[in-house]
């Protein structure tokens, strides 16, 4: 099996990371059966391919390989260290598409040397003989037993990886075949150890029994699966809590620490404040905050107006008091017209920061948008500014025109600067 | 709400005011930056910590005005209104409350000024636009900040579902022009300059949208709120 060589999980990886002493897993990716020989080859630094055939092998002294492997199932629990991912049947060609993957030469070669063990161990019992009659109920019920253990190893696999409904119902399907070769077994041992008459009673009996066990233990397992999954749950949710909790108490001691090293700027303490205190109320108050990826595009006009404002608010150290009413996608007129309220954000914060907090008020009404930016500044007559000054007339209301919409200016020396901006969204 | 105490009332006016607030640091704050008697004429006459505290102590005390934080142990500020409903619709000496807040959430806001709330302002303010609601609350007038303007715009402007009554569950175009302007950062003044009405008749018309708010049929709007999280 050389390509199965190739694929053994490398002894190097564990050695590396953790010196500690390793542990035995299962393997739970890459296996045949219960991930054994995978699990034991990493573990020993063997390729897979050496463990299997020694169980083969072994499996040939009087069945001792078979024995051996169900013991290490049993006991050895199934790990996901050190070893590489699964494979889906599907693999992504270089040009981008999904093809299924070429059957791997490793579980070929394997598939046909289990075929040929079972040949082989066919041939060698005597079908005739009298111990017939055990050993096909015995291999029915093995066959069971695997994989019904194999299914068991499945749903603590889920765990980890998100299962899809589609292989759900196969693993239902294979826990039932599983449960009725056992189940056959069991039958054909009863009928052939005794006689088919006394089947009926053997089934009654075994059918009481059953109820009896069930109606007994069912109530408390029951109650033992909810106290489970309840307490699952609320371990879930105190890690969420210490994480919450980890990363604000990280961001205020780090916000705090700079403070302290920064306090005879004034400046810059009120924006590191600010900063905080609009990370912490995207934390506490705005659920989709929580997550959201920082440098992530805006893609909405709330989340635009806000991104622009608390930009310009550390930038320039002068709080903007942000209003939203309504919200809707942003489209290319749309883009166009929060660069132009980030021009006038940006000068509102320069010449008019000392008359206090700037205004910023963005409203979505039908196909309208609205945006106002206003100061509390000295406020300045447009009409002096001289013409080479680019910043409001370009940046804001050309911009504004050259995209349809509009744009008003109302300054009144000493009583602060109001921008505000309209344009229609784009048609659908 | 940049108007000056002058304009409002002044030293030569008094009111008494209770703080509700479960942080001893930020009423301590509160109170050293409005309760200077002789200069603002806010006279802080009790401080409570939790709901029971705060129905005992204005209980006691009767004041003009109590500021409410929305945030509080035992129920919230809710639950402070609900237990002070008598006391607010007293017809003599009755207790305002204004609703001051950290919060950002819009189920909070709408919370406490539907029940009974005469206005909210943000922790943010400034020591004399405080003392200014204050007074104002005192008077029976609403006192919306930028932020509140905004949720109730937002709340009035998109339900899809038929008002209930048409004329709560609508607000007048004037009434939208008036809050938009407070949502923009217009004192009542400047609207009032604006629109060319006097300053009374803002007041009137952020009274009536109050009204609305608190009376409204919709019992969606704090749903609404709730599932938009609108900040």
């Amino acid at each position: 099996m050389p390509a199965a060589t190739t694929r053994a999980p490398g002894p190097h990886a564990p050695d590396q990371e953790e010196p500690a002493p390793r542990k035995l897993y299962r393997s739970a990716d890459g296996r045949m059966l219960g991930g054994v020989a995978r699990g034991l080859a990493g573990h020993l630094g063997l390729p897979v391919a050496w463990v299997r055939f020694v169980f083969l092998g072994l499996f040939f002294a009087d069945g001792l390989g078979a024995l051996l492997y169900a013991v290490f199932w049993i006991v050895v629990p199934l790990g996901v260290g050190g070893v590489e991912t699964t494979r889906s049947v599907f693999e992504t060609a270089p040009d981008g598409r999904r093809r299924l993957r070429k059957p791997d030469k490793g579980q070929v070669f394997a598939l046909i040397a289990l075929l040929v063990g079972a040949v082989v161990f066919v041939g060698n019992v005597d079908m005739g003989s009298k111990t017939d009659r055990y050993v096909w109920p015995a291999l029915l019920i093995g066959a069971g037993s695997v994989l019904v253990w194999r299914q068991a190893d499945n749903a603590r696999r889920a765990r980890w990886i998100e299962v899809g409904r589609r292989r759900r119902v196969l693993h239902l399907a294979r826990g039932l075949a599983g449960v009725a070769l056992v189940g056959l077994g069991l039958a054909v041992f009863l009928v052939v150890r005794g006689s088919a008459a006394q089947l009926g009673n053997a089934l009654t009996a075994a059918v009481a029994v059953l109820t009896g066990i069930a109606l007994l233990a069912g109530p408390y397992l029951a109650r033992m699966m909810q106290d489970l999954s309840e307490e699952r749950l609320m371990r879930i949710r105190a890690q969420e809590r210490a994480e919450v909790a980890a990363h604000v108490h990280d961001s205020v001691l780090h916000t705090l620490t700079l403070i302290q090293r920064n306090a005879d700027d004034a400046g810059e303490v009120r924006r590191l404040a600010r900063a905080q205190e609009r990370e912490l109320r995207n934390w506490l108050y705005d659920p989709s905050g929580t997550g959201r990826d920082e440098d992530d595009e805006p893609t909405n006009l709330a989340d635009a107006v806000k991104r622009a404002a608390a930009e310009v608010e550390d930038k320039h150290g002068v709080p903007l008091e942000v209003v939203v009413v309504g919200d809707c996608p942003l489209d290319e007129k749309l883009t166009a017209q929060m660069q132009a309220a980030r021009e006038a954000m940006v000068n509102a914060a320069k010449y008019g920061g000392e008359g206090g907090a700037v205004q910023v008020y963005a409203e979505v009404e039908g196909r309208t948008v609205f945006v106002s930016v206003r100061d509390r500044g000295p406020g300045f007559d447009l009409d002096a500014v001289p013409d080479d000054r680019m910043g409001v007339r370009e940046s804001i209301i050309g911009r504004m025109q050259r995209n349809g919409g509009t744009a008003r200016l109302r300054s009144v020396p000493g009583g602060g600067t109001e921008v505000e901006l309209e344009m229609e969204r784009a048609s659908e | 709400m940049t108007e000056n105490t002058e304009a409002t009332g002044g030293p030569e006016r008094r009111v008494r005011v209770v703080l509700v607030d479960d942080h001893r640091m930020f009423r301590t704050g509160v109170q050293a930056e409005i309760g200077r008697t002789e200069e603002t004429g806010v006279e802080v006459v009790g401080e409570a910590a939790d709901v029971e505290q705060a129905v005992t102590v204005i209980t006691a005390t009767r004041p003009e005005v109590v500021l409410l934080d929305v945030h509080l142990p035992g129920g919230g500020g809710v639950e402070v209104l609900r237990r002070c409903a008598p006391m607010m619709g007293a017809v003599e000496n009755p207790v305002r409350f204004l609703a001051l807040s950290v919060s950002d959430a819009a189920e909070d806001v709408i919370g406490v000024i539907r029940g009974g709330a005469r206005g909210y302002v943000t922790k943010t303010i400034t020591g004399t636009d405080l003392v200014d609601s204050v007074f104002r609350v005192q008077d029976g007038d609403a006192v919306f900040s930028p932020r509140l303007a905004g949720f109730v715009l937002d709340a009035f402007a998109s339900t899809d579902a038929p008002p209930v009554d048409e004329d709560l569950d609508r607000l007048t175009q004037r009434e939208r022009e008036v809050l938009r302007l407070i949502a923009r950062g217009y004192a009542y003044k400047e609207i009032a300059k604006q629109l060319f009405i006097s300053v009374k008749t803002v007041e009137s018309h952020v009274s009536a949208v109050l009204r609305k708010l608190q009376l409204s049929n919709r019992h969606e709007l704090t749903r609404w709120a709730t599932a938009r999280r609108l900040v």
